[in-house]
C-alpha cells in the first residue's frame, strides 16, 4: 500500500502510522456523560467493509497527521486531506 | 462448529443449523498457527483458556478423530528486565490457579532451543523466559473436521456456501435469518463469525467495540527437526510434523477485510526470526496467508446476549480464537440453550465496555507490540 501524504507526496505505507477512525469528538462535558456515552466514545468504532475515514500520521516523513478515505477491502485510497482544509467529501459528510 | 456440537451433546438440542458463507474450516480455524496454551494473566482468562486446554487434552478421544495434539511446551522470551518481571507476575498468577508454568533461566532456554542466539548484533538480548509445558500445537483443520463430523452425526445441519444476508425482527426480537437460499425461521441466533462480526451485527443494528484486521502466518520449506518447542516472543514459531517452520507475528496495523496481509509484517517477522535464529536465514518460504481477526480494545472476547432479543454474540476472539474453541463452544452453547451465561463466560460481557470492567490481556495475546487501538 502506498499513501499520498498531502505534504510529501506518495510514499510507502512503512513510513506511516495508522491513527484509527477520524473525527471522534470528545464529549463536551465528560462529567455530565452517561456511562453509555462515555463507553461509546472510548470503545465503539466504525469497522466498515468498504470506505473508512481514518487518520494517518507520516511518522517517518513530515510527522503530520491527516485524513484518508481508504477502502478496507481493496486498500484503494479514494481521497486524502490535510485535517484543517476541508475537502468536498468532508463537507458532504457533515 | 464447536458451539453446534455442544448444543446437541450438552443440552440435547437437535434443531441446530450452522450457516457458513464459505466452507467448514476455510476461515480462521484453518488459517491460524495452530498454537494452544493457557498462560494468560487475569483470573477470568486463565480459568477460561485452561478449561479450553483441558477439553483439547481429551478431544481426540471424545470426537473419535485424531486432532494430533502435541504438548511440546510453549516458551515465551523476555527481552528486558521489565518483561521478565512482568513474566514473573504472570507465572505467579498462573501457579496461583494451579496452571503449570515455570520461569526459565537463559541456560535453560539455551538447552531447549540450541539454535537460539542469546544476543544479536542489533542489541537484542534475552533475559529469561517462561514455559507452559502443557502448551503446544494441534492439527488445526482436524479440530474443524472433528467437530463437524461429530455434530453432523448428532443431527446438526451444516449448510455451507450459505451467506447470511439479513435478519427478520419483530418488536426488537429476532424471528428469522435471511439467506440467498431462503429464510430460516428461528427465535435463537448465535453470531460466531470472527472478522465479519461488525458487518453482521450492523445488519441487526448493534454497534460493537471491534476492529477487524489481517493477521498473517507463513510457512518455510521443510527441514529436519530443529525446533522442539513452540517459541513465543517477537514472533511465534513452531516446527510442523512435516518439518516446515510455521510462524506469525502481530496483525497489520490498520483495519483490513482483505484476507492477505501487508508486506510490513512479512518483513518484521523475517527480521525477528533471523535475529533469534541466524541459522534460519538460509530457509526459503513456501506460503504466506492471512485471516481476519476481530479485535476488542482489551484483547478479550465477548460471549454475551445482545440488545436484540434471541441474538447472542460470540465475538472479539482476536488472535486467540483457536486455543479457545472448545471453551468458547461450551460456554456459547450454554448461553444459547439456557439464556444465562456460563460461569466461566460471565466476565466476558458486552457491558464491560460501559462499566469499565475490562479484562486486559493485551500482553498475553501474542501481539503485545501492536499499535494502541484507541
Amino acid at each position: 500500500m502506498r499513501i499520498p501524504c498531502p505534504y510529501c507526496g506518495v510514499r510507502d505505507v512503512l513510513e506511516f502510522t495508522w491513527g484509527g477512525q477520524a473525527d471522534i469528538a470528545r464529549p463536551a462535558d465528560p462529567a455530565a456523560c452517561s456511562a453509555e456515552e462515555w463507553g461509546a466514545y472510548l470503545f465503539i468504532r466504525q469497522n466498515p467493509k468498504g470506505v473508512h475515514h481514518e487518520r494517518w500520521c507520516h511518522t517517518y516523513g513530515c510527522g503530520q497527521w491527516f485524513s484518508v478515505w481508504r477502502d478496507t477491502l481493496t486498500h484503494v485510497i479514494e481521497e486524502v486531506d490535510a485535517i484543517h482544509t476541508q475537502s468536498t467529501r468532508f463537507a458532504q459528510s457533515r | 462448529m464447536a458451539t453446534a456440537y455442544y448444543l446437541t451433546r450438552n443440552h440435547g438440542i437437535r434443531s441446530v443449523a450452522v450457516l457458513e458463507k464459505g466452507w467448514i474450516g476455510g476461515g480462521n480455524t484453518g488459517r491460524n498457527t495452530a498454537i494452544v496454551r493457557s498462560n494468560y494473566l487475569t483470573i477470568p482468562s486463565i480459568r477460561f483458556y485452561d478449561f479450553s486446554l483441558c477439553l483439547y487434552e481429551g478431544l481426540s478421544r471424545e470426537l473419535g478423530f485424531n486432532i494430533m495434539l502435541s504438548q511440546r511446551g510453549v516458551v515465551t522470551l523476555a527481552f528486558s528486565r521489565h518483561q521478565l518481571r512482568l513474566m514473573n507476575r504472570r507465572v505467579n498468577a498462573l501457579r496461583h490457579l494451579k496452571v503449570d508454568s515455570e520461569i526459565l533461566t537463559v541456560p535453560q532456554i539455551k538447552r531447549l532451543l540450541p539454535l537460539l542466539s542469546e544476543r544479536s548484533a542489533a542489541g537484542r538480548q534475552i533475559f529469561g523466559g517462561f514455559i507452559q509445558r502443557r502448551g503446544g500445537v494441534i492439527r488445526h483443520d482436524a479440530v474443524a473436521w472433528g467437530y463437524a463430523r461429530a455434530a453432523d452425526a448428532q443431527g446438526v445441519d451444516i449448510i455451507q456456501e450459505c451467506e447470511v444476508t439479513g435478519f427478520r425482527k419483530v418488536n426488537g426480537a429476532v424471528t428469522g435469518v435471511e439467506t440467498p437460499r431462503g429464510v430460516i425461521s428461528t427465535t435463537r441466533v448465535g453470531l460466531a463469525v470472527a472478522g465479519s462480526s461488525s458487518i453482521l451485527a450492523a445488519k441487526l443494528g448493534i454497534d460493537l467495540p471491534i476492529t477487524s484486521m489481517a493477521l498473517q502466518a507463513m510457512v518455510s520449506e521443510p527441514v529436519k527437526p530443529v525446533l522442539d518447542v513452540v517459541l513465543d516472543g517477537a514472533l511465534y514459531v513452531s516446527q510442523s510434523d512435516r518439518g516446515e517452520l510455521v510462524m506469525g507475528g502481530g496483525t497489520d496495523v490498520y483495519i483490513s477485510y482483505a484476507q492477505r496481509s501487508g508486506i510490513q509484517r512479512v518483513e518484521d517477522n523475517m527480521a525477528a526470526l533471523i535475529d533469534l535464529f541466524p541459522a534460519f536465514g538460509r530457509l526459503r518460504f513456501m506460503r504466506q496467508w492471512a485471516g481476519l481477526v476481530d479485535l476488542t480494545p482489551d484483547a478479550s472476547p465477548i460471549i454475551d446476549a445482545s440488545p436484540i432479543g434471541g441474538v447472542c454474540l460470540s465475538c472479539g476472539w482476536g488472535t486467540y480464537g483457536f486455543k479457545a474453541i472448545p471453551a468458547g463452544g461450551v460456554t456459547f452453547a450454554h448461553l444459547l440453550a439456557t439464556g444465562t451465561s456460563h460461569p466461566l463466560a460471565r466476565p466476558f460481557t458486552l457491558d464491560r465496555f460501559r462499566t469499565g470492567a475490562l479484562i486486559d490481556e493485551g500482553g498475553s495475546s501474542g501481539m503485545d507490540d501492536r499499535e494502541p487501538l484507541l
